[in-house]
């Protein structure tokens, strides 16, 4: 590994993004535009917003990266670049670092606008610190971002990227405790939401919402998160071939 | 091993999928010489050019460049690929993918200047890599892999689109660099581009019928051009 061709990698996917004036738009205001539309749909309704709020800051920035990323490594493989830069002196950790590294820097900007406007703005009201839930927007966003570069590897086509949304992401945010609270799920399902990331996202951000400072839990949930994102990075290191078929 | 020999291929075998598009190749290919691999498209050519640069799935026999084998650590530095298709990003502009790359290689600014200069794509720095043409990209491509100023070049089909000036120019260069040193592999579907090389390998259905120089195999076909060399072999080998 080497922290200049890391940092290489993260300028050029920074500079590749910053020239794509629509994606940024859309990767910025698509969530503050939901949250805006959740707010407006339980007008008046604070409290059901306060407790709906804090678990779709986690969403969004999974959603949004996972898609981001997994479209884009798609894009990198197919073009032939990647098979060039795995034909040069570059360790693949570098090349997965950089990518989660640059969208980690615009899932900060996005978790700042979203945690701005609905605490700021829309007056959504958390016991914890609101630095937390940024921290837990971003370890999000990554965990989005390194899913995403992990199942980019098993499609061979943009079309197809898009599809494992629905496949990766859907299950996992029935599950997550927003519509049925985890404990309260069929115990097979309990087990299987144990097991997926975006459970400990908002979990995590369920305990900022109701303890003032932070408890073990919240420490737990966030060492959980880093750990799949750890996972993901192996995994996608793992997929990633300089000797193809 | 023989001190001049740039890649020595034994014996490789190479599957893809159902087909076998390598059986059986052995070759040597020497430093310092352009060499040309020609055949029709479809019989192998860049099979065996990704074999060389390590990028290939090898169900038998060795690849040797350079002294080390096909792929390893220590030639990543040293070989240049070009694949046939650019690649390089088209979003960017041409500097700044010079930029990364150089970057990724470990090389100072004046290496893109140089390369450029190569390519002559000087008066394209500017442009991102989407609104050049189709042979301008692909000298952007070119351009990445002289970076590193390698020691072994291989170049996918480099001249398809390209007017004949340009062409002409290209040949010069890379006979300018192995005049410097460099082991140049060339592969081209366009037989009168072989003339140009110091060596032909000519290839069918993944199996070598040539390996001389052009002029020894002109004389040895009785035939005045390369093309005709090229039929005059299949046709022996299909009557024997």
């Amino acid at each position: 590994m080497n922290p200049s061709i890391t940092l290489a990698v993260a300028r050029r996917v920074l500079l590749q993004l910053r020239r794509d004036h629509r994606s940024v738009a859309l990767l910025l205001l698509v969530p503050c535009v939901l949250l805006v539309l959740l707010w407006w749909m339980f007008n008046g309704d604070s409290a059901t917003f306060d407790t709906l709020g804090p678990p779709l800051l986690a969403m969004f920035p999974f959603i949004v990266m996972f898609l981001v990323t997994s479209v884009t490594t798609l894009r990198e493989r197919s073009s032939g670049t990647l098979e060039r830069l795995l034909s040069m002196p570059m360790a693949k950790l570098d090349l997965l670092l950089g990518y989660a590294l640059a969208f980690g820097v615009a899932a900060l900007l996005q978790a700042l606008l979203a945690v701005g406007l609905t605490v700021g703005i829309l007056g959504l009201d958390v016991a914890g610190p609101l630095w937390a839930l940024a921290l837990i927007a971003v370890a999000d966003a990554v965990l989005g971002t390194t899913l995403g570069l992990f199942v980019s590897a098993f499609a061979e086509t943009e079309f197809q990227a898009v599809q494992f949304m629905p496949a990766i992401v859907f299950p996992q945010i029935l599950l997550c405790g927003l519509f049925v609270p985890r404990a309260a799920l069929p115990d097979v399902l309990h087990g299987v939401s144990d097991v997926l990331p975006l459970s400990y996202a908002v979990d995590s951000m369920q305990s900022l919402q109701s303890s003032v400072g932070l408890s073990a839990d919240f420490w737990r949930d966030l060492v959980v998160i880093a750990a799949f994102v750890a996972a993901a990075v192996a995994l996608g290191a793992a997929t990633l071939r300089r000797r193809t078929a | 091993m023989n001190s001049d020999s740039g890649v020595e291929i034994s014996s490789l075998h190479i599957v893809r999928g159902e087909n076998v598009v390598i059986p059986d190749l052995s070759a040597s290919i020497r430093r310092g010489q352009v060499t040309g691999l020609l055949g029709p498209s479809g019989c192998g050519k860049t099979t065996l050019m990704r074999a060389i640069v390590g990028v290939q799935k090898v169900a038998g026999g060795t690849v040797r460049v350079l002294g080390e084998p096909a792929g390893s650590v220590g030639l990543r530095r040293r070989v240049g690929y070009v694949t046939q298709a650019p690649s390089v990003y088209a979003d960017l502009t041409v500097a700044e993918n010079l930029e990364f790359f150089s970057a990724v290689l470990g090389v100072d600014r004046t290496a893109a200047a140089r390369a450029l200069a190569t390519v002559g794509l000087e008066s394209a720095e500017d442009r991102v890599v989407d609104r050049l043409s189709g042979g301008q990209r692909s000298r952007v491509s070119l351009a990445v892999a002289l970076l590193g100023e390698p020691e072994l070049l291989v170049l996918d089909e480099p001249t398809v689109g390209l007017d004949p000036v340009l062409r002409r120019q290209l040949w010069a260069t890379f006979a300018e660099l192995a005049r410097a040193g460099a082991t140049i592999i060339v592969s081209s579907h366009v037989m009168d581009e072989a003339e140009r090389c110091d060596r032909l390998l000519l290839m069918r259905e993944g199996r070598l019928i040539a390996d001389d120089t052009p002029e020894a195999l002109l004389a040895a076909t009785r035939t005045a051009d390369i093309e005709s060399a090229f039929l005059s072999l299949v046709e022996a080998e299909v009557s024997s």
